[in-house]
């Protein structure tokens, strides 16, 4: 048609008016050298870090300028893994901690936008809850713990809820401020378009928040591990935190052992159930370290 | 001929918990089909409430509308709206962009699908139809939303500044093309600037408001005796610096 619709008028530069050279000039190989330059130098440095710290580490715990009881070592922590591993016990923790991480993490996530979403259609929702939706996000959720075992029993739906505890607020929160943070101009487009509320939260809040989800959801999965581990700490008969709990006591255990030795006194009535555990020749330690 | 919007004694006050800001008192005045009707007033005068009531997104406070004879509620008259800012979805393709409004009225068919593909190689964005918004220039992504109002099909196009956020060159060629558009499809449109040379480049009639709140201080006819009566060969026409100079007076009394 006229020739003013064709775009005469673009601007110098604009992706898809511009012509690409098809050889590359030296200068643009200097250009992506540099670049190829810059990732390698990254990377190396990356490695090199890790490298130097697992070093260190070893280092210093066989020369013993740090106490390698204590702080243990890499190598004897890999031995440790290669013994969980092969005798699989491993497997059983990590899977358990993981199913219950990735459980809580897909409700947490599920329940927060849910609840966003209903905050953002009532503002006046928003505003009666806001108080309470803070306090809450500031308890002390490790020590809501002990309680959700009372209230809920010592099982996994206890340690899934600590998880969801943890993160279910803050993500709540942080969800709605994103969700009111939306340019009101484009939602009045919507309404301009004889659209309504249901339109305005489909068509522009969602996926205009869909970075916002995501990077509330990378914060959930980090919090609802936190909250799992918890959870395991105290009501766990498997799973990374119930191994973290196991170990530190076996530890101090020895340290009772030995006073046992010195005293020659038989307390076996008043060992924990744990430690029957222990002692049972079946059940191989799973934490090296202390042993 | 009947008149396709008519406005009689619309007020409009803005409330906070200090008091009331009253915005609009007493406008009336009507819009003819195939008119092209420019509001220009000091800035924060209330030009864009006035589009909003129009649009049905503010009830104004006394007063009615009539679209085509009808109240506004019961009015069947679809009207397209074109704000200050393109306001494309980084997230869709500027072709689902363009289909946005379709969504929206469940009128999605294959037929309207051809129709958004006609518009779109009609006002060269043929070739960018699969690009991110982001990929296109100001003029073009003003352009896209452009086809976004027109593929409705409305009757009357309601106009927010909508050239006012591109850069001076960008923003006479866009005016120029949306005129033109706009006038080759027969559209009726009311054009809200505070620029008086857009204003007097692109109307068939100029309504000048006063400062807050705002009321009617003059309408100025404006005609020119052209072959080729674009905003283009507006600009340099010696009735151009008449008009302009009418409206800059009209404007500074009142204000």
């Amino acid at each position: 048609m006229h020739d003013i619709y064709t775009g005469q008028h673009q601007a110098p530069g604009l992706p898809g008016s511009h012509e690409r050279v098809s050889e590359i000039s030296a200068g643009q190989q200097r250009y992506l050298h540099g670049r190829k330059k810059h990732r390698r130098i990254v990377r190396a440095s990356r490695a090199a870090i890790l490298l130097a710290f697992l070093f260190l580490w070893e280092f210093t715990a066989n020369t013993g300028i740090i106490d390698s009881f204590i702080f243990s070592s890499p190598s004897r922590i890999a031995l440790c893994f290669w013994e969980m591993v092969k005798d699989k016990s491993i497997f059983l923790h990590l899977g358990s901690t993981l199913y219950e991480t990735i459980v809580s993490f897909l409700l947490t996530t599920a329940v927060s936008i849910l609840a966003a979403v209903l905050l953002w259609c009532s503002s006046k929702l928003s505003e009666i809850l806001d108080p309470y939706l803070v306090v809450l996000n500031s308890l002390p959720k490790s020590a809501l713990a002990p309680l959700l075992i009372v209230w809920l029993g010592a099982t996994q739906t206890t340690i899934i809820v600590a998880g969801m505890s943890v993160a279910i607020f803050g993500s709540i929160l942080s969800l709605y401020t994103s969700f009111i943070g939306v340019d009101p101009e484009k939602i009045k487009l919507i309404y301009t378009m004889q659209g309504n509320k249901w339109h305005a939260l489909t068509k522009v809040v969602l996926p205009s928040s869909i970075p916002a989800i995501i990077s509330n959801m990378k914060v959930n999965i980090g919090l609802c591990l936190v909250g799992v581990v918890i959870g395991e700490f105290l009501a766990a008969r498997s799973g990374l935190g119930y191994l973290i709990i196991y170990s530190s006591q076996v530890f101090i255990w020895e340290g009772i052992l030995i006073k046992c030795d010195i005293d020659n006194s038989k307390t076996s009535d008043s060992i924990p159930i744990w430690l029957h555990l222990y002692n049972s020749p079946n059940f191989s330690n799973p934490v090296c370290n202390a042993a | 001929m009947e008149p396709i919007l008519e406005l009689k004694n619309i007020n409009y006050a803005y409330h906070n918990l200090e008091g009331e800001t009253k915005a609009l008192t007493d406008i009336s005045f009507s819009v003819f089909p195939g008119e092209f009707v420019s509001i220009v007033g000091p800035s924060g005068c209330g030009k864009s409430t006035l589009l909003s009531i129009i649009c049905g997104l503010i009830e104004p406070e006394k007063g009615l509308i009539k679209l085509s004879g009808k109240y506004l509620r019961d009015s069947t008259t679809n009207i397209g709206y074109m704000l200050q800012h393109d306001h494309l979805f980084e997230w869709r393709t500027v072709y689902h962009n363009v289909l946005l409004g379709l969504e929206i009225q469940h009128m999605l068919s294959a037929r309207s699908r051809g129709h958004a593909h006609e518009l779109l190689e009609l006002y060269g964005l043929k070739q960018f139809e699969h690009a991110k918004p982001s990929e296109l220039s100001g003029g073009m992504r003003q352009r896209a939303a452009l086809i976004r109002t027109l593929v409705l099909d409305p009757d009357i196009l309601l106009l927010d500044e909508p050239f006012s956020a591109l850069d001076y060159q960008t923003r006479l060629s866009v005016g120029n093309d949306i005129g033109q558009i706009l006038r080759d499809a027969h559209k009726t449109a009311i054009l809200v600037t505070h620029d008086l040379s857009e204003a007097v480049s692109l109307a068939d009639r100029v309504i000048v408001l006063t400062a807050r709140p705002a009321a009617i201080a003059k309408e100025i006819k404006v005609t020119f005796e052209l072959e080729e009566d674009t905003p283009m060969c507006r600009r340099n026409a010696p009735e151009f610096k008449h008009y302009f100079n009418l409206i800059w007076k009209e404007l500074n009394t009142n204000a």
